[in-house]
């Protein structure tokens, strides 16, 4: 699509905004009426949102939107994915034309408190690194200067990029390319001598789109704090908290080890007053935020915990391979702690 | 008027006209042409009332923040390639400013090469050589029907796939060196003496043009003859040689040498900037080789006929004959092209070209003004198209035959 007709398309979504009537707190019951929970998803990421032939989507992000349509609707296949690229993602929230984005999103500032938008809690710390061809025998970012960086727009990206090179005085050059697939290209074609974006997309690139994997390196900086997660409409309050503490329930059932496979058998022995609480066999904390007692059973049952959405798309096992880091619990060397559910 | 007759005082003996009868009914033509245009004016007002109170009543609603005041704050972002000074740490009026002289970079090059290359087609189509004829003819069918984008995209891939990397990049006499980070060529250095070899090129020019319209006016008179083409070319040249040597005849050269991952000294096109130009430039030529075949083509054929019944050479007869009358047809179809040009340059950002369109994408994901970002990409665009129209127009006028 041409870069008009994009423009074309933001401006028929201003206009969508000026069309819709104004419109708070009905998600939930908009996401009930329609049977469906409309989740707007990365056009194409491996471990986070990806479509197979058959179009059915997977990744850590799309799990999220599982979880939430599972507490809500009780079945997470209810759910429509919209690939969103890195300009459509806020405009289509804003506009009403998605319920949620999951789609490897940076909180930040001026993303929170100006774009309409609340973000929930981040279900991925990342960080913006380098990659660049092994035969380049640059081993740190810092031996960089002057190089070309390839980076796609609409992204927090570039802004980092030029922090990182003024105050490193690398006077870094980016080429900034509208469609990740074009930013990639130039990059394996040669045209720029590194490649940036989140750690875990680099990881993702370079397991994808790389003829052979082993010829790109990873570089050891990291240059940015990037907690990606999903946000929702401001002004909903309620689907808010439903969104919110289904993320959190499921931070919590790894630290208390409900997993997909034992919950049914945790929800009828576990004497364990917090997984009693989490499960719903003893206080009913689905009524607090408008859902039955069940809701994180459900959440669970459909993607597991947080640990287990992380080890089947992400972890050491898949082809991405990315180290838990930062990711683990609090209680194991990370910063995943979710508040608790009580 | 009507109502001034009947005040002003009856004289002589003529009768008072009848006071004309404003018809206020239904089947006054006059009166219904007021209504209809009342009624579409408002209804224009309306919808863009409308549209602007609707979308701000929601923006506020949804707590989206508003207005250009963002203009003034910091960008954070480095641009790649830009024709004026331009710092992270400048304010986001700045960076768009960089975008729109990178647009304009490409559309004003781009305009003159592609009306130089398309007139020579276009020319070609008439020769008298049937492989120049069959070339020409051929070029325009492809360029023609194929996508400006994927021309784009193909001229990209062949500066960043074919041409070797920086590292190894072959020069030409260590000089000129071609390769994925673009063409790099040396530079003079600047100073007295460059500086007055461009004022004595443009003095030159000033020269040329009072030259020209000595010799026009004394052909016209005299019927004496004086060479209007190589000597008007000569003479900037030559008084811009003048200058330098003028200016002590400085001979330091900037020269480009391959250092780490980037170019030291020399000037380079980057290839974004190369593919964006000549994707641009052969795809619009295509056009303006048909514009000025069919402007060619328009001029009836006897006056080449009576042209070369009075000695004029081909050349001559289509320089000074078929060429001044074709032009009138060629330009307002020409202009349409320019526009093409201009906007077709906002795809640029497909390939990592600068363009405006490119930074206004990144501010707008910055800042999330969508609708601010995107008025102003319309309005810059809207500027250029109306400026290129109203230029191309004054020559139109300028060129059309005269009425006596």
């Amino acid at each position: 699509m041409s870069t008009l007709s994009k423009s074309i398309c933001l401006l028929a979504s201003a206009g969508l905004l000026a069309a819709a009537p104004a419109y708070a707190g009905k998600t939930l019951d908009a996401v009930k009426q329609r049977g469906q929970l409309v989740c707007g998803v990365n056009t194409g990421l491996a471990g986070f949102s990806q479509a197979d032939s058959q179009g059915a989507w997977s990744g850590l992000d799309v799990d999220v939107c599982k979880a939430v349509a599972a507490a809500i609707l009780n079945d997470p296949s209810k759910v429509k994915y919209v690939p969103l690229t890195a300009q459509q993602r806020f405009t289509a929230l804003q506009s009403g034309e998605i319920d949620i984005l999951s789609r490897n999103t940076t909180y930040t500032l001026t993303r929170d408190a100006s774009l309409g938008l609340h973000f929930l809690p981040p279900t991925y710390y990342d960080g913006q690194g380098f990659m660049v061809p092994v035969k380049s025998k640059v081993k740190s970012a810092k031996t960089m200067k002057g190089a070309t960086v390839c980076v796609q727009s609409g992204t927090t990206t570039e802004k980092n990029l030029t922090d990182y090179s003024r105050a490193n005085k690398l006077d870094l050059k980016p080429i900034v390319f509208e469609k990740q697939e074009a930013a990639t290209g130039a990059y394996f074609s040669g045209r720029c001598v590194a490649f940036t974006t989140d750690a875990s997309g680099l990881a993702s690139i370079r397991n994808k789109d790389a003829k052979d994997p082993k010829e790109h390196i990873i570089l050891p900086e990291l240059i940015s704090k990037e907690p990606l997660g999903p946000a929702v409409r401001r002004g909903d309050d309620e689907f808010e908290a439903i969104a919110k503490w289904v993320i959190y329930g499921l931070i919590e059932a790894e630290e208390y080890g409900i997993t997909q496979a034992n919950v049914d058998e945790m929800k009828t022995k576990s004497q364990d007053p917090v997984v009693m609480r989490i499960v719903g066999s003893s206080e009913d904390t689905g009524k607090l935020v408008g859902l039955d007692k069940e809701w994180l059973v459900r959440a669970i049952k459909a993607v597991g915990n947080y640990g287990e959405i992380f080890e089947r798309n992400v972890g050491a096992k898949t082809p991405l391979a990315l180290p838990r880091g930062l990711n683990s619990q609090w209680n194991k060397g990370g910063i995943q702690y979710a508040p608790p559910i009580r | 008027m009507a109502d001034e007759i009947a005040a002003s005082p009856p004289r002589g003996l003529a009768p008072k006209p009848p006071p004309r009868k404003r018809d206020w009914s239904w089947r006054s033509q006059a009166f219904r042409g007021v209504v209809y245009q009342v009624i579409a004016l408002a209804v224009v007002a309306f919808g863009v009332w409308y549209l602007a109170s609707n979308t701000l009543a929601n923006m506020q609603a949804r707590g989206i923040r508003s207005g250009f005041d963002f203009l003034l704050q910091p960008a954070g972002f480095d641009i790649g390639e830009s024709v004026i000074g331009y710092d992270a740490m400048n304010a986001y009026w700045k960076a768009f400013v960089v975008g729109v002289l990178n647009t304009l970079r490409v559309a004003v090059i781009g305009v003159v090469l592609a009306t130089i290359l398309g007139t020579l087609l276009g020319v070609g189509r008439f020769s008298r050589n049937a492989i120049v004829r069959g070339l020409c003819y051929a070029y325009v069918e492809v360029f023609r029907n194929v996508p400006v984008l994927i021309q784009l995209l193909i001229w990209y891939l062949v500066f960043t796939e074919v041409l070797p990397p920086l590292t190894d990049a072959p020069s030409l006499a260590g000089m000129f060196y071609l390769s994925k980070a673009g063409f790099s060529f040396p530079t003079p250095v600047w100073g007295l003496g460059q500086a007055l070899a461009g004022v004595g090129f443009l003095v030159g020019i000033a020269i040329s043009w009072g030259y020209r319209r000595w010799a026009i006016r004394r052909f016209e008179a005299t019927g004496q003859t004086a060479s209007l083409v190589l000597v008007p070319i000569v003479i900037p040249f030559a008084t811009a040689f003048l200058g330098w040597l003028l200016g002590g005849a400085p001979t330091a050269w900037s020269i480009p040498k391959p250092e780490g991952f980037s170019m030291e000294g020399g000037a380079s096109a980057t290839p974004e900037f190369l593919a964006v130009l000549l994707g641009l430039v052969m795809y619009t030529a295509s056009f303006i080789a048909e514009v000025v075949r069919a402007g060619i083509a328009s001029v009836a054929h006897g006056q080449s006929e009576a042209a070369g019944s009075l000695g004029l050479t081909r050349g001559m007869a289509m320089r000074l004959v078929i060429l001044p009358q074709a032009l009138r047809v060629i330009i307002p179809p020409l202009t349409n092209q320019y526009l093409n040009l201009t906007k077709n340059s906002s795809l640029a950002v497909a390939i990592g070209y600068p363009d405006v369109v490119s930074i206004a994408t990144t501010a707008l994901n910055q800042t999330g003004r969508a609708v601010e970002c995107i008025s102003i990409i319309m309005a810059v665009y809207l500027t250029l198209s109306l400026s290129i129209s109203a230029l191309m127009n004054w020559y139109n006028r300028r060129s059309a035959i005269k009425e006596r």
